[in-house]
């Protein structure tokens, strides 16, 4: 867990394995099909009600119907709104194109809030998600710049990191997150993770199939910088035009190669200081 | 194609038919007339312009104070074992007693930081090699007492013995204590610090040299101040060129580094570390006052550094482009490469 540095991505990887659960149930996830969301919001309202989140400034950010603006400490879902009208249409020309999406912490299959984390407050549940303990948190801050997707955020006025918990205390007693309970109409699709991607796979050959071309999965490959992520997503267009990263890669990736830089460095320096001290003595 | 019940998408289907209008800002707002596009103008898409990444929450008092205390203290406590064992007092006390101070100041940065300070404990729980963080907070737990009590018996002239092994044991220590820290940046999703962390430690080492060698010309006789200008100006110089390698190698995502806030604070260290440097070895040789003024130069220079860098991040951390653009390029370059294969 801690001491894993070997990110080989050895297929399967199961995270909660590797954190050391002997028995534990299948990973779970969310499928986030952004191709049926209507932008209503009930995912942001049930995960605020559940998880009590306190309210966080309202405002007009003129970001078409987004007042939310992102996810952060007290935003846990987060719907996108996209407008693109169209450039080629029917005869009318009014072609129009309106994207939403519902946001979410990824749970990441590796990590780097998690792998950052110096208290151990971050932990990897038996489902194979990310959650934060928060009698624990001293505040550090530091799985905030590590979060390739700009997810976990410190509140300031209480002085500790918050995510999304995938509804940690629902999923104990076999209940689906509270905002995937809310969505009606299963854009947010609880459930096994292998399930899902089954799923989404089926799901995004019936979009192509329709004409779809546009249509893609992202953080559905286990071959990704951070090795598929439990909260996956089919977007209808580039991630970066949702806010999402293309190509996000745990830090701690490159890691080994940093400690092993630190560790020439600080030899140099030693070397350096005895130079000048045999220097001084001729 | 058929144009029957599609109700969310484009028919034609293709990624490369891009729509109108779409959520793309320019990051930065309209350029002012006249100005030079450094770069080509913003090819890259992102949500209404809002970075990708969240703001670090750290303050750069804390945290890039920090950086520069905790490089100070350990290139200091080196310099004072060196000194110790070259019969230089002078030195090695103004070196010991620099890195005994240095050090409570990282502590106090370390924790004011903390959005629950009183949890600060709480670092012990854990021994994780993938946060640099906990093993930073365990390099400082090993080198803490030796540099405190080497300092102490430095001030007071008792037990020479202990104060020897402390001195030692510190001095060994203190690299790992400035050069740590690199790493403690490099390991987060922020496009400057995390692509630079090959040079990183070595601008860190150069930079705690050079400071580490300004507290020593400032403060010990210049008679005994020899080692501490030769460190200097090792120090200035690994600095300034794993900078320059750090800059070139960057490309675009180097952009913060030479632009903005940043910019000015790492022209800023540059030129007071290089010309503390200089001074050291030329007019500081004979005159004390000299000597202050470089030692002073140096260590405003490393300041100015590490607050340069520390301030880069953030800019990269702000601007989409920065996150966006390298990934985009990255996986354009995979796909040609896909492709061709
Ligand atoms: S998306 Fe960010 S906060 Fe969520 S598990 Fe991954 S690194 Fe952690």
């Amino acid at each position: 867990m801690a001491f894993d540095l070997d990110l080989a991505l050895a297929a399967p990887y199961d995270p909660a394995s590797a954190s050391g659960y002997r028995e534990h149930p299948e990973r779970m996830g969310f499928f986030t099909d952004t191709s049926v969301c209507i932008g209503c919001k009930a995912c942001e309202v049930a995960c605020k009600e559940w998880n009590a989140i306190p309210d966080h400034p309202l405002g007009f950010t003129g970001m078409s119907y987004d007042n939310t603006g992102g996810l952060g400490a007290s935003t846990w879902r987060h719907v996108a709104f996209i407008e693109q009208p169209g450039r080629t249409a029917g005869a009318d020309g009014a072609e129009f194109r309106w994207l939403m999406a519902s946001d979410v912490c990824k749970h990441c299959t590796h990590a780097a809030c998690l792998d950052v984390c110096p208290t151990g407050s971050l932990f990897r549940t038996e489902f194979g998600t990310v959650v934060v303990q928060e009698d624990i948190c001293n505040g550090c801050g530091y799985c905030v710049p590590a979060c390739p997707y700009g997810v976990i955020a410190r509140r300031e006025e209480d002085g500790r990191v918050w995510k999304c918990t995938m509804c940690y205390d629902r999923l104990g007693v076999g209940q689906e997150p509270a905002c995937a309970k809310s969505c009606p109409t299963d854009s947010i699709q609880f459930g096994e993770l292998t399930e899902l991607r089954t799923r989404a796979e089926r799901r995004l050959e019936q979009l192509h199939e329709a004409g779809v071309g546009s249509a893609q999965l992202y953080g559905h490959d286990p071959g990704d910088g951070v090795g598929g992520t439990g909260a996956f997503f089919l977007l209808l267009d580039e991630p970066e035009v949702y806010g999402l990263p293309p190509d996000p890669v745990v830090t701690t990736r490159d890691l080994p190669a940093m400690w092993r830089q630190v560790a020439l460095a600080a030899t140099a320096l030693l070397a350096a200081v005895a130079v000048t001290a045999l220097g001084a003595r001729s | 194609m058929s144009r029957t019940s599609q109700t969310d998408v484009r028919l034609d289907g293709t990624r490369d038919l891009r729509p109108d209008r779409e959520a793309i800002t320019r990051p930065g707002g309209p350029r002012a007339r006249g100005e030079r596009l450094m770069v080509p103008k913003a090819d890259f898409r992102s949500y209404y312009g809002r970075p990708v990444l969240q703001p670090t929450p750290w303050s750069d008092h804390d945290i890039a104070g920090y950086l520069f205390l905790g490089g100070l203290a350990g290139a200091s406590s080196t310099l004072a074992a060196a000194a110790d064992l070259m019969g230089r007092p002078h030195l090695a006390r103004a070196a010991k007693a620099g890195a005994a101070c240095a050090l409570g100041g990282s502590l106090y940065c370390l924790i004011h930081d903390l959005g629950r300070p009183a949890r600060f404990l709480n670092m012990l729980r854990v021994f994780k090699v993938t946060s640099p963080m906990s093993m930073g907070t365990w390099i400082l737990s090993a080198y803490g007492p030796p540099a405190g009590l080497a300092a102490l018996t430095a001030v007071t002239c008792r037990f020479p013995r202990a104060g020897r092994a402390a001195t030692v044991t510190a001095g060994l220590i203190g690299p790992a204590v400035a050069t740590y820290t690199a790493a403690l940046i490099s390991d987060t999703a922020v496009p400057v610090w995390h692509d630079a962390y090959r040079e990183m430690p070595f601008v860190f080492a150069g930079s705690a040299a050079a400071s580490a060698g300004g507290l020593g010309i400032l403060a010990a006789p210049v008679t005994e101040a020899g080692p501490a200008r030769s460190l200097a100006l090792i120090g200035a110089l690994t600095e300034y060129t794993a900078v320059r390698r750090m800059e070139r190698r960057l490309g675009m995502v180097a952009r913060p580094l030479k632009k903005g806030r940043g910019g000015v604070l790492m022209r800023l260290g540059k030129a007071l570390t290089l010309t503390g440097a200089v001074a050291a070895q030329t007019v500081a040789r004979r005159d004390r006052t000299a000597a202050v003024a470089a030692g002073a130069a140096l260590l405003a220079g490393a300041l100015c550094t590490r607050f340069g860098i520390f301030h880069a991040g953030l800019q990269s951390s702000r601007d989409p482009r920065y996150t966006v653009q390298p990934q985009r390029a990255r996986l354009e370059k995979a796909e040609g490469e896909g492709s061709r294969s």
